[in-house]
């Protein structure tokens, strides 16, 4: 077992129960003037933009194109940058931080491949509505369109997985361009903004203006709600007989989730949270029915079903959740409020079109709501209730000897210490960490939901605990995840930055197995990744070796009995970072379970088991 | 599918008109014509597009294209109430015999000859899409050597503007 090489470092962030809210633009200081400027060098720019932006943290990795950059980046107090092992654990560790201090993430690469390994964040970014800035080297402007070496049009590749992006032509532009980006990348539906700097324009001198004037005549964000739509919605919730609290991802970006608690108890609706929005409403509260979607419990997917009034806030009506959009909620009426005009309609159409941030529209409503008491929602509660009775979240032991998934998942949960920060890779252990850990405050639960990056939980963890140092953060990954992006434990153990990491080895890649389970006759195609140790397979790669040679402490769970012991080993080491290859069996199944392409009322309990909606009569 | 003309006020900078056309390819949207220049302001493109769309994705198209930040306004020019122009330069083939012929058809239509040889007369005319579907319908049974077209160009009847584009340049551009 290594030492650390550097102690911990103090986060950037103090502790806090809960993720800050994106800041508030602060009022305007008077424009800089070109007199009084400072010449500085394009590279000096860039730098001492990012301190007058109150940068903590940069994720990155030199190389030609952006070199100059990091020659004052060595110099600044207040900027930290963090050496990571791929461009893609920048993105993902900018995601990170940015999910869990609700700032803008930063992470910087050169150009060519090391921009290119930056898309995959970038896209992850865009789906989820993470704030973050990417700043690019570019080959030098006399070279751009030459097919110069480590020339990449990044601007152009992005383009379509950006909210916006730049390719600075002048060293002059570059404050007021990195203003720009990083109030378009938090203001707004937050997203992935990429900022493009020739080599030769890093070298340029200009003078530094500060603050600069904002060049964005384009970009008018609507905040405020229209005060007739939410009137109309407050309207039809407080006559609604089946009304259903529809939450995404846009109330924990817009911190409204004491406003969202307030109106679920003034109205007494259930509320459902999706993928995104885990977190934003207690799980521990009466009214919460759980998740929804492909894998939600009975409960929500049967609410959504029979709804009368869906009060969409900050949700996209994805996929995931509807199944066969034409038979979704086919009786509600629909109020939708996002902050993106773009999402209202796209999907499903909608009654009541709110477009606004979330926190505001909330709060709106409340203030709107006449309340004409709960006796109408007895009945829907009735329904509701006996649906939790006979459908809860569960699992069966599998008859393999080995532990069941589930119950690591469930016993991370338990044992965890107050207000963790937990991340995700994509599968099944996601859908299980979704379902098995209970989330009561908002920005606890980071995953990638609508790109679903694979390789997601172990940077994205990086960025986070080194965001909220005082947190404990726990990366719960697959075997499959866990070899696409574990380099970066280099990173922490080298940075201080002392993640916790459980891999749920099933020796396999689980959810497409589940998928050759019961789509494929059990055809097992590429999906057995031999990190198990069962029938004679090699463990390759053996995770505690590889943790400790990436200077982590390593552990192992191969049995049941052992589960508990090693978690509390885990959760007492502060140090460094630690891995815990948790050998779990391989037929273990994510239910409930809408398959694919088919309507949500042909959600299955477990495999065969359809629920029984008896009291379809009487709603 | 009905089709549908927007005029869509954009600020003049390096890549704007990619982002358009990106957006249009990536969200399946289906672009028929597309015409772009410079506006009475030099900071201030506009490009006409002519879109192709199912019922109810007009809406769709407008929404994506305001959110991309080098978009300043978008307007649906529609027939009645705006004027829309194409412009159409053919090569038709006229000898001695059928030069009077063609001569007299592109007259019915408005249209100037502007390039003249033994065998082809070349003819330049503005019109709305129907006018030059008309035009080369009765052009083709003398032979149309080749023609290019341009995008669709609109703009509102009437005295107002679509904005007044002052409010879009900052001070400092």
């Amino acid at each position: 077992m290594s030492t650390p090489v550097k102690a911990p470092k103090p986060g950037p962030q103090a502790a806090k129960a809960q993720p800050a809210r994106p800041k508030a633009p602060r009022p305007a200081p008077p424009i800089g003037t070109p007199a009084a400027a400072p010449v500085l060098t394009g590279a000096q720019a860039v730098v001492r933009a990012l301190e007058e932006l109150e940068v903590e943290a940069v994720f990155g990795i030199p190389g030609g194109a952006i070199l100059p950059a990091y020659d004052p980046l060595l110099d600044s107090e207040q900027v930290r940058h963090v050496l990571v092992r791929h461009e893609q654990g920048a993105g993902h560790a900018a995601q990170g931080y940015a999910l869990a201090t609700g700032r803008v993430g930063v992470c910087m690469a050169t150009s060519g491949p090391g921009a290119t390994n930056l898309v995959t964040p970038i896209a992850d970014a865009h789906m989820d509505s993470v704030p973050i800035v990417a700043i690019t080297g570019q080959v030098a402007s006399s070279a751009i369109g030459t097919d110069a070496f480590q020339e990449a049009d990044i601007c152009g590749i992005t383009m379509p997985i950006t909210k916006h992006s730049y390719l600075i032509t002048d060293a002059a532009d570059i404050p007021r361009v990195m203003a720009e980006a990083f109030h378009v990348a938090s203001t707004g539906r937050p997203g992935p903004v990429l900022v493009d700097i020739p080599k030769d324009i890093l070298n340029a001198r200009a003078p530094f203006v500060w603050p600069p004037r904002m060049d964005l005549p384009g970009y008018r964000p609507t905040t405020q709600p229209h005060g007739k739509q939410i009137r109309e919605a407050a309207a039809l919730i407080a006559e609604a007989k089946r009304p259903v609290l529809y939450v995404g991802g846009g109330v924990v970006k817009s911190g409204a989730h004491a406003e969202l608690l307030e109106l679920a108890e003034l109205t007494g609706a259930p509320v459902i949270t999706t993928l995104m929005a885990r977190g934003a409403f207690p799980d521990s509260h009466p009214q919460h029915l759980g998740m929804p979607g492909m894998h939600g419990t009975v409960p929500a997917v049967h609410a959504l079903q029979k709804s009368d009034l869906l009060v969409s806030l900050g949700a996209r009506f994805d996929d995931r959740v509807t199944g066969k959009l034409d038979s979704f909620a086919p009786d509600a009426k629909v109020v939708h409020v996002d902050i993106d005009p773009a999402e209202i309609g796209k999907n499903r159409e909608a009654d009541v079109p709110i477009v606004g941030d979330c926190k505001a529209a909330i709060s709106a409503m409340i203030e709107a709501y006449g309340d004409p008491g709960k006796d109408r929602l007895k009945t829907w509660w009735e329904t509701l209730d006996d649906l939790r009775g006979r459908y809860p979240l569960g699992y069966t032991d599998i008859d393999d000897g080995l532990t069941a998934p589930q119950y690591v998942i469930e016993r991370l949960g338990a044992l965890a210490p107050e207000d963790t920060i937990w991340t995700t890779g994509v599968g099944q252990h996601q859908m299980w960490a979704s379902q098995f850990i209970k989330y009561e405050a908002p920005g606890t639960f980071l995953n990638s939901g609508g790109l679903g990056t694979m390789g997601f939980a172990v940077p994205a963890a990086m960025g986070a605990k080194l965001g909220q140092m005082d947190r404990t953060v726990w990366a719960i990954d697959g075997d499959g995840c866990f070899q696409m992006t574990n380099q970066e434990l280099a990173t922490c153990a080298i940075e201080g930055i002392p993640i916790k990491v459980a891999v749920i080895n099933n020796g396999n890649l689980g959810m497409v197995r589940q998928w050759q389970t019961l789509f494929y006759d059990k055809r097992y195609s590429q999906t057995n990744l031999s990190t198990h140790h069962s029938e004679g397979s090699p463990r390759i790669p053996d995770f505690v070796k590889l943790a400790e040679a990436l200077g982590c402490v390593g552990l192992r769970a191969e049995t049941v009995d052992e589960v508990d012991a090693i978690i509390e080993q885990a959760n007492a080491i502060n140090d460094r970072p630690v891995v815990v290859d948790f050998t779990v069996g391989p037929d273990a199944m994510v239910w409930p379970m809408v398959p694919a392409g088919v309507s949500n009322d042909e959600i299955l309990y477990a495999r065969d088991v359809r629920p029984t909606f008896d009291d379809e009569e009487q709603i | 599918m009905s089709t549908h003309t927007l005029s869509v006020l954009v600020e003049n900078k390096p890549g704007v008109l990619a982002r358009v056309a990106a957006l249009f390819s990536r969200r399946g949207f289906n672009i028929d014509s597309l015409a772009v220049g410079e506006t009475e302001h030099p900071g201030v493109s506009r490009i006409t597009i002519v879109v192709g769309v199912e019922a109810g994705s007009l809406e769709q198209v407008t929404k994506q294209l305001n959110k991309l930040i080098h978009v300043l306004k978008i307007v649906e020019l529609e027939a009645g109430s705006s004027v829309q122009r194409e412009l159409l330069l053919v090569k038709v083939r006229a000898d001695a015999a059928t030069r009077g012929q063609v001569i007299a058809a592109a007259e019915l239509f408005k249209a100037r000859s502007v390039d003249v040889t033994p065998d082809t007369v070349t003819f330049e005319v503005t019109g709305n899409s129907d006018k030059i579907e008309a035009f080369l319908e009765v052009l083709e049974p003398f032979g149309i050597k080749e023609l290019v077209q341009s995008g669709t160009v609109a703009l509102g009847r009437g005295a107002k503007s679509m904005a007044s584009l002052s409010r879009y340049v900052s001070p400092n551009s």
